[in-house]
């Protein structure tokens, strides 16, 4: 019976090995760590005071040991901010706004240079930065494809249950009444420049522009 | 310039114009006051605005760093717009849809089931992860790119309150300092540190928090501010953390994964172990019989816990001779004994010999078996439960067959049937298992082991059934074999896998040797396998008997110590009685003398008793001065759950007959253990004594408001009432509880000064005794 139990006991940590291999395969690839550069220099290029800074990079380094943030950290953030619906296609498109230089990861400088635009930049910045989520293929123009892809995705955020009931064609009206206002010209897609002459035209927007001034 | 047409999403046609401000339109739906957080999450909320950086109410269960958190969203600017014309119908969070692939957590759906907005309001949590908190800046900044598409205008960003900037705390526990962000703490503002509770305990000529905790467990209840995890201490005692976690505002619930398992584990361990302990205290090992017990409860007490009493003890040993004097019967009367008598001496069991002696002792044994069997179903308090039960039905089985055996008659046809019968007889052996804890243990083991009991005889016949097939073809070529069949083969394999190996049935072919070796060895592995389980599960009850047990004696010696305790304080304030000092006409000096070892709070203490009885006009005093004055005949084995330890047995000086004399009704009233203050750190256990006792008080006091009359019968048992406990702080100097609790006052007397809540008074005075003993 002492032999039956030790040919079980071995047969399970033979098993067990191939999993602890794979798992520390993984633990390798996080430990790659990215520092973020000089405090002073972060404060000259964005528009945060070292205080802020320090509390941002607490924040940050504490969820994101490793120093970067990838598409499916943006995911989880947004599914738990907006449990309703599926967040994950915004989220998706808003990484890749984040991700300015297209690495795949959100450095902790870009996560701050975004955010110094849209908390502490001016009106055109923060304009050209929408534009710039807007434009999901960064050609530099507004086509109803992604506008469409866009508002289906903030829609799929509200989630089934909403009053009044989500209808289909919903994201499309949206986006017809979006071009209407936006393209000044009709002809199917919105520049910058329309972009940024349509927005400053109104005074909602611009008013709620403002809004966000006091998050940090 | 027209404006944006409202489209359908809010809720109906408007009409146009530029200085239409789409907010203003009621008609336009659920366009709500600003900046209040969206109706939604109203209702889970618990009603009150809050901040949107502080915390909604999310349900936030820290299953690990990134995983799902049940949470509702705080931002009411990106809601809003989302939402402008949207009324969310009230939806709990049971029903919310799950597309995201983040939400697949298989414990998804009691997380969910939790966060229910009755269930979420009543915990009152509104739990952000330390996470969420971070990124919140982020979203609502993320926020900037709806505007172009926002058809109406977002609400104005809630007033933000003059945030001081993050600044490092200092909390003191216990003399080790912990500092933190404020901010940290900040993340949980439904808890002490995260609320303004805090600020109770904080220190101002120090600047830091102090708190009188235990600042191991601390360490943890910090980490969950920083790490959003709540670990569970390995070598704490669980109990200990639960308390920590209750006093620093957080729930169990938010034990991380990783120590969520032994976490529970333990605590079940415990409860169950509290369970035991406290169906062993109202099992009433004690000698605890309230007052008005009939007759049924008291033979019934007397059955089940034959200690109780002489008699029961006497009649439990009687009955357990004569199971073994039946069993022993049944075995001997089938011994041969030779007959001397006959020529030639023939053998013939000694059952047949002496026929008329084993009848009579059959008689006897089965007239006492039914006599105790009748006995325990008057006695039952259950009558069906008690029919239903194991041990009854044994007692039924034991004496049945007897009476069948008398009523059949007497012809050979049914002789064969009475003789099966006869086989039952062997059962009253089990009756053996009322007088034998570890025969119950075994059946109790068997009986939850039965699963694996299964599995092996499932594995067993399996194998039984294979190996028969096999060894019949393969032997059945052979002349002469004694294979004849596969159910006759199967003899053969199970006394070749249980490895018996009686040798009356062989293979003789090869095959038939080769698949009998294999047969016997794997006979040796399935028996095996389920073998350690039992032995396991055994091992386990056994243990948890043997602790409940030891438990129970140590808890005896406990209560006496704790007696000792209290009978050694109580003594200090008559002590101070007789020594005069609390008579006006006390001198001087000899006031000081025998002040000379009480402490203020003593000299308070006694200066309240001492007003309680110029109140009640009545004096404390000890039980032999109580005796004496009553005369006191003891009333026959009426015992109560004395608290305090007598020195002498019970009866002697508590229970009044009708013959209390009249004179002692002057004395009459002595009140409870009201001066049950214990100076040797045992006011825990006093705590839970008193807890304990409450159970009893008020049936003792129903009764006596119930039954006037028999007040005196009743109200003059010995039934002490803890009244009032008062805690001392325990003086540095003192040593723990097993030291000799000698009075402060000076050495105390041996016996204790239990006050008896006897009312030798007229029955109107009995609610008022009753009032004044409930102190």
């Amino acid at each position: 019976m002492g032999a039956v139990m030790g040919t079980f006991s071995s047969l399970q940590t033979k098993q067990r090995r191939p999993s602890k291999d794979k798992i520390e395969d993984e633990l390798e690839m996080t430990i790659v760590c990215h520092r973020p550069e000089g405090l002073e220099q972060l404060e000259a290029q964005t528009n945060f005071t070292k205080r802020e800074l320090q509390v941002l990079y607490r924040g940050f380094k504490n969820e994101c040991p490793s120093g970067v943030v990838n598409e499916e950290t943006f995911k989880q953030i947004y599914a738990q901010f907006f449990p309703h619906g599926d967040a994950s296609m915004y989220a998706h498109y808003l990484f890749h706004a984040f991700d300015t230089t297209q690495t795949g990861s959100v450095k902790f400088e870009d996560f701050v240079t975004a955010l110094s635009i849209l908390l502490r930049g001016t009106v055109h910045e923060k304009l050209r930065w929408t534009f710039n989520l807007y434009d999901i293929n960064k050609d530099g123009y507004i086509n109803k494809e992604e506008m469409m892809d866009i508002v289906k995705a903030i829609y799929d955020m509200m989630g089934k249950y909403t009053y009044p009931v989500l209808k289909e064609d919903t994201p499309r009206q949206h986006v017809d009444i979006f071009f209407q206002k936006m393209d000044k010209n009709k002809d199917g897609i919105v520049t910058l420049d329309e972009f940024l002459e349509s927005c400053q035209e109104d005074d909602n927007i611009m008013r709620s522009l403002q809004l966000f001034q006091n998050v940090m | 310039m027209t404006r944006l047409r409202p489209n359908q999403l809010c809720g109906g046609g408007v009409s146009q114009g530029p200085s239409q401000a789409v907010l203003g339109e009621g008609a336009l739906g659920a366009t709500r006051p600003l900046p209040a957080s969206p109706s939604i999450f109203r209702q889970a909320q618990r009603g009150g605005e809050r901040e949107p950086e502080e915390v909604e109410n999310s349900e936030q269960l820290c299953r690990g760093g990134q995983e799902l958190r049940c949470l509702i969203p705080p931002a009411p600017p990106l809601l809003l717009l989302l939402q402008r014309g949207h009324r969310h119908p009230p939806v709990s969070l049971c029903e919310w849809p799950r597309a995201s692939p983040g939400f697949h957590h298989p414990g998804d759906s009691h997380i969910f089931l939790k966060a229910s907005p009755q269930v979420s309001a009543g915990l009152g949590r509104g739990r952000m992860a330390a996470g969420v908190a971070t990124w919140l800046p982020f979203a609502r900044a993320a926020a900037v790119g709806w505007l172009p598409l926002a058809q109406q205008p977002l609400p104005p960003a809630p007033g933000v309150k003059a945030s001081r900037g993050d600044e490092v705390l200092v909390v003191n526990v216990s003399g080790r300092r912990f500092e933190t962000w404020k901010n940290t703490l900040d993340r949980y503002p439904d808890t002490l540190l995260g609320s303004s509770e805090k600020e109770f305990f904080y220190n101002a000529d120090s600047g830091e928090y102090f708190f009188d905790r235990d600042p191991d467990m601390f360490r943890h209840v910090l980490n969950f501010y920083r790490t959003g995890r709540l670990h569970c201490p390995r070598q704490e005692c669980i109990q200990a953390f639960d308390e920590e976690l209750a006093f620093y505002g957080l729930v169990p619930e938010l034990v991380g994964d990783c120590c969520l398992e032994e976490y529970r584990d333990r605590k079940k361990e415990n409860a169950e172990r509290l369970a035991e302990d406290e169906e062993a205290e109202q099992a009433g090992d004690g000698p605890t019989l309230p007052a008005g017990s009939s007759l049924r409860q008291r033979l019934w007490r007397a059955f089940e816990n034959p200690h109780t009493s002489t008699a029961a003890l006497v009649f439990y040993y009687v009955t357990g001779f004569f199971i073994a004097v039946s069993v022993i019967a049944n075995v001997v009367e089938t011994i041969p004994c030779r007959s001397p008598t006959r020529r030639p001496p023939r053998e013939q069991p000694c059952g047949d010999r002496f026929p008329l002696a084993f009848f009579c002792m059959d008689t006897a044994c089965v007239l006492i078996f039914t006599g105790e069997y009748l006995l325990r179903l008057f006695a039952a308090p259950s009558r069906c439960r008690f029919l239903r039960s194991v041990m009854s039905l044994i007692d039924v089985v034991a004496i049945l067959p007897y009476y069948i055996g008398l009523f059949m008659p007497k012809n050979e046809d049914v002789s064969g049937a009475f003789v099966t019968l006869r086989v039952f007889r062997v059962f009253r052996i089990f009756k053996f298992s009322r007088h034998s804890q570890g025969l119950r243990i075994l059946g109790y083991t068997l009986k939850s082991c039965a699963s694996e009991l299964g599995f092996l005889l499932f594995s067993l016949t399996m194998a039984i059934i294979i190996f028969a097939t096999v060894m019949f073809y393969a032997e059945k070529g052979t002349n002469k074999t004694n294979f004849t069949s596969i159910p006759a083969a199967f003899w053969y394999t199970i006394v070749t896998m249980t490895t018996l190996g009686y040798g009356d049935m062989v293979p003789s072919t090869i095959a038939g040797k080769i698949f009998g070796s294999i047969c016997s060895l794997s006979g040796v592995l399935v028996i095996a396998l389920p073998v350690p389980v039992i032995v396991s599960n055994f091992s386990r009850i056994y243990h948890q008997n043997q602790r409940a047990d030891k438990r129970r004696a140590q808890q005896k010696v406990r209560l006496a110590r704790i007696r000792l305790a209290k009978s050694g304080t109580t003594n200090a304030f008559l002590q101070y009685k007789q020594n005069g000092s609390l008579e006006d006409s006390g001198g001087g000096e000899e006031q000081a003398l025998c002040v000379r070892n009480r402490s203020a709070f003593e000299q308070q203490h006694h200066h309240l008793l001492h007003c309680l009885e110029k109140t009640t006009c009545h004096e404390f005093t000890d039980e032999l001065t109580f005796s004496e004055a009553l005369g006191a005949v003891s009333l026959g084995s009426r015992t109560s759950r004395s608290t305090s330890v007598s020195s002498q047995p019970v009866g002697a000086g508590s229970l009044l007959s009708s013959c209390c004399p009249r004179r002692a009704k002057r004395r009459a009233i002595r009140l409870a253990n009201s001066t049950a203050s214990v100076s040797r750190g045992s006011m825990q256990e006093l705590d839970t004594l008193a807890g304990l006792r409450r159970s009893p008080a008020p049936q003792s006091r129903s009764s006596l408001n119930a039954k006037p009359h028999d007040s005196l019968d009743l109200t003059c048992d010995s039934r002490d009432f803890v009244a009032a406990i008062i805690s001392i702080p325990t003086p540095p100097a003192n040593t723990p509880d097993e030291s000799q609790p000698s009075s402060p006052g000076g050495g105390g007397g041996g016996a204790s000064s239990t006050l008896r809540n006897s009312s030798l008074g007229t029955p109107c005075l009995l609610p008022e005794t009753v009032k004044i003993s409930s102190l």
